[in-house]
């Protein structure tokens, strides 16, 4: 029973503020523009004109990591560049999400050897984990509305 | 000016790269990357610059070090070659082509024409795709960003070729030594041609974006001049080569796969600045066009696979009907082939210069040494000679026009 129902309609729409705040963030969530390996190709595909990441309000990449909400780890993380990722992760401002993408990033994919971290969830928390060598542009996009989705359901307060 | 000093302490690794100058505090040491949205990549510079001009440029690679090479020698030769597509990732195809072409060599395998053939059209339509990407990005860095959306519209046609050759639109790995995987489905010719048809319209259309675009020039011609004598003392390949002067092509110089069956010419330029090796690569990609033509039409019918048994594995069909094609699969897959001891070298002509192989059996299933003597790496090494002198700005044209893939560099 809502103040509509009551008064008629007001061109108005009432919700839980929460409800709200996590709309605004679904649709305006802005990536970092950081790409590692061969998942960055298809990142980059995903962002051009066949698959247009635009039409879930994300083709705004961030160069800087002060200004994104969203970190797309798209490769292989070596041990060199864990340090880099962690710092990176740690200069975004909250709220913030990770997506693994491809394999490479999710579990070492085919590289278990001396030189690739097994997995990426072991520098920084990670959301949601895309699978394939690389992902395709849908898979990734797939993993963006799973991401949205859980970004609906999530409280503001702590 | 006093209270910026820098003690040489801090600087013990590149402390020798630097001029005097910055250690008095004349000159600012910068840092760029490995998270910077022009490195394609994660390259790191470390820059010394006077004002806004690089008195030095020291790249710091090894970011996406994957031990490629030592995983290759855990595994046998023919499961190795999915190590190959992940080394340069816009040159997947090519990759799969040097490693197979080294296994031959090294056990002495025939290869049938109708699967030369094939190679040849899947790895000059992978030079396009990758040429593709560099002009790309080389546009989006060039504040082009029209470039990217189009470059990638034609990028998704060569795609789906892969993916009806491959099952996957990048890593297909196809290309086995011996032959082929399988042999390509029905609308594959079809798929070909009509990409023929429609791309030489579309190099028109990013030429007339670009060419005789004035802002394009400003940001290109006279910039990161390669002489001739300096392009062949580094060790540059490819289109970088080309560019200054030098006509130098692995597909003509020693043809492989059946090159030297197909006429093409080696574009050169010889100004040797960025607009010179953009002139070359749009110029190059008319010519793979013009190869995968004359192979479309010439292609051959027939087996994709050689029927040498010791090293490549049986078709489905006949391991049902006969115990010893059933006894040379199993043995393949769970042991693999075994060459004799030796070494070899492969080259070929990828879309960034020699991208070579060595091999080193020591008489076991699995190579005792692999090693990848990478386009990229090479090229990369001449990005100081180039930068020095030039405006921070320029530094971005010129870590494109190198066209580096990182995955390259730092296997």
């Amino acid at each position: 029973m809502g103040v509509e129902q009551k008064l008629g309609n007001l061109g108005v729409a009432t919700m839980k503020l929460e409800q709200a705040v996590n709309w605004a963030r679904t649709n305006a969530m802005w990536p970092m523009l950081f790409g590692l390996a061969c998942c960055a190709i298809e990142m980059m595909s995903a962002q051009a004109a066949n698959y247009d990441l635009s039409r879930f309000g994300m083709e705004l990449m961030r160069a800087s990591p002060r200004q994104s909400d969203l970190m797309i780890v798209a490769g292989r993380v070596s041990r060199k560049m864990a340090p880099v990722l962690r710092r990176l992760y740690d200069q975004m401002p909250e709220p913030k999400w990770v997506i693994s993408m491809g394999d490479c990033a999710s579990c070492g994919g085919v590289f278990n050897n001396y030189a690739i971290v097994q997995g990426v969830d072991e520098v920084v928390p990670v959301d949601v984990y895309v699978a394939g060598c690389p992902p395709r542009p849908e898979a990734l996009i797939h993993g963006i509305i799973t991401l949205h989705e859980k970004v609906r359901g999530e409280k503001i307060t702590g | 000016m006093d209270d910026y000093k820098i003690t040489t302490d801090a600087l013990d690794d590149v402390g020798h790269l630097i001029s005097e100058r910055a250690l008095k505090g004349e000159t600012v040491l910068l840092n760029m990357g490995p998270q910077h949205p022009s490195t394609h990549g994660v390259l790191r510079l470390l820059l010394e610059l006077d004002g806004e001009v690089v008195v030095n440029c020291i790249p710091d690679i090894g970011f996406l070090h994957t031990g490629i090479e030592k995983n290759m020698e855990t595994k046998t030769y023919e499961k190795a070659a999915v190590m190959t597509d992940r080394l340069d990732y816009l040159n997947t195809v090519g990759n799969n082509l040097v490693y197979c072409l080294a296994i031959e060599k090294l056990v002495g395998l025939d290869v049938p024409a109708r699967a030369q053939a094939l190679r040849v059209i899947l790895v000059e339509l992978q030079r396009i795709a990758s040429h593709l990407v560099w002009l790309g990005t080389h546009g989006l860095d060039l504040a082009a960003m029209s470039m990217f959306l189009y470059c990638f519209r034609e990028r998704e046609m060569i795609m789906d070729i892969m993916e009806m050759v491959g099952g996957q639109r990048m890593m297909a790995t196809c290309i086995r030594p011996g032959g082929m995987w399988r042999d390509v489905p029905a609308g594959f010719e079809e798929a070909v041609r009509q990409f023929i048809r429609i791309f030489p319209k579309r190099i028109k259309e990013y030429e007339n974006l670009l060419t005789r675009n004035p802002l394009f020039l400003e940001r290109t011609k006279n910039i990161g001049i390669l002489s001739k004598e300096d392009a062949l003392r580094w060790g540059v390949t490819g289109p970088m080569l080309r560019a200054s002067g030098v006509a130098h092509d692995l597909r003509k110089v020693r043809p492989y796969s059946g090159y030297e069956l197909y006429d093409f010419d080696i574009p050169t330029q010889s100004d040797g600045d960025t607009y010179a090796r953009y002139l070359v690569r749009m110029e190059e990609m008319r010519q793979s066009l013009r190869i995968i033509q004359q192979a479309l039409d010439k292609l051959p019918s027939g087996p994709v696979r050689s029927n040498n048994r010791k090293f490549v594995p049986p078709p489905r069909a006949e391991i049902g009907v006969s115990m010893e094609a059933l006894i040379h699969h199993f043995k393949l897959w769970t042991e693999g082939f075994t060459p004799t001891k030796g070494a070899v070298y492969e080259a070929v002509e990828s879309p960034r210069g020699e991208l070579g192989v060595y091999l080193e059996s020591d008489g076991t299933p699995k190579p005792f040494r692999v090693h990848w003597r990478t386009p990229s790496f090479l090229n990369l090494q001449v990005l100081p000679l180039l930068a020095k002198g030039h405006l921070v700005a320029d530094l971005v044209a010129l870590i494109g026009t190198i066209d580096i893939v990182l995955g390259d560099v730092d296997r």
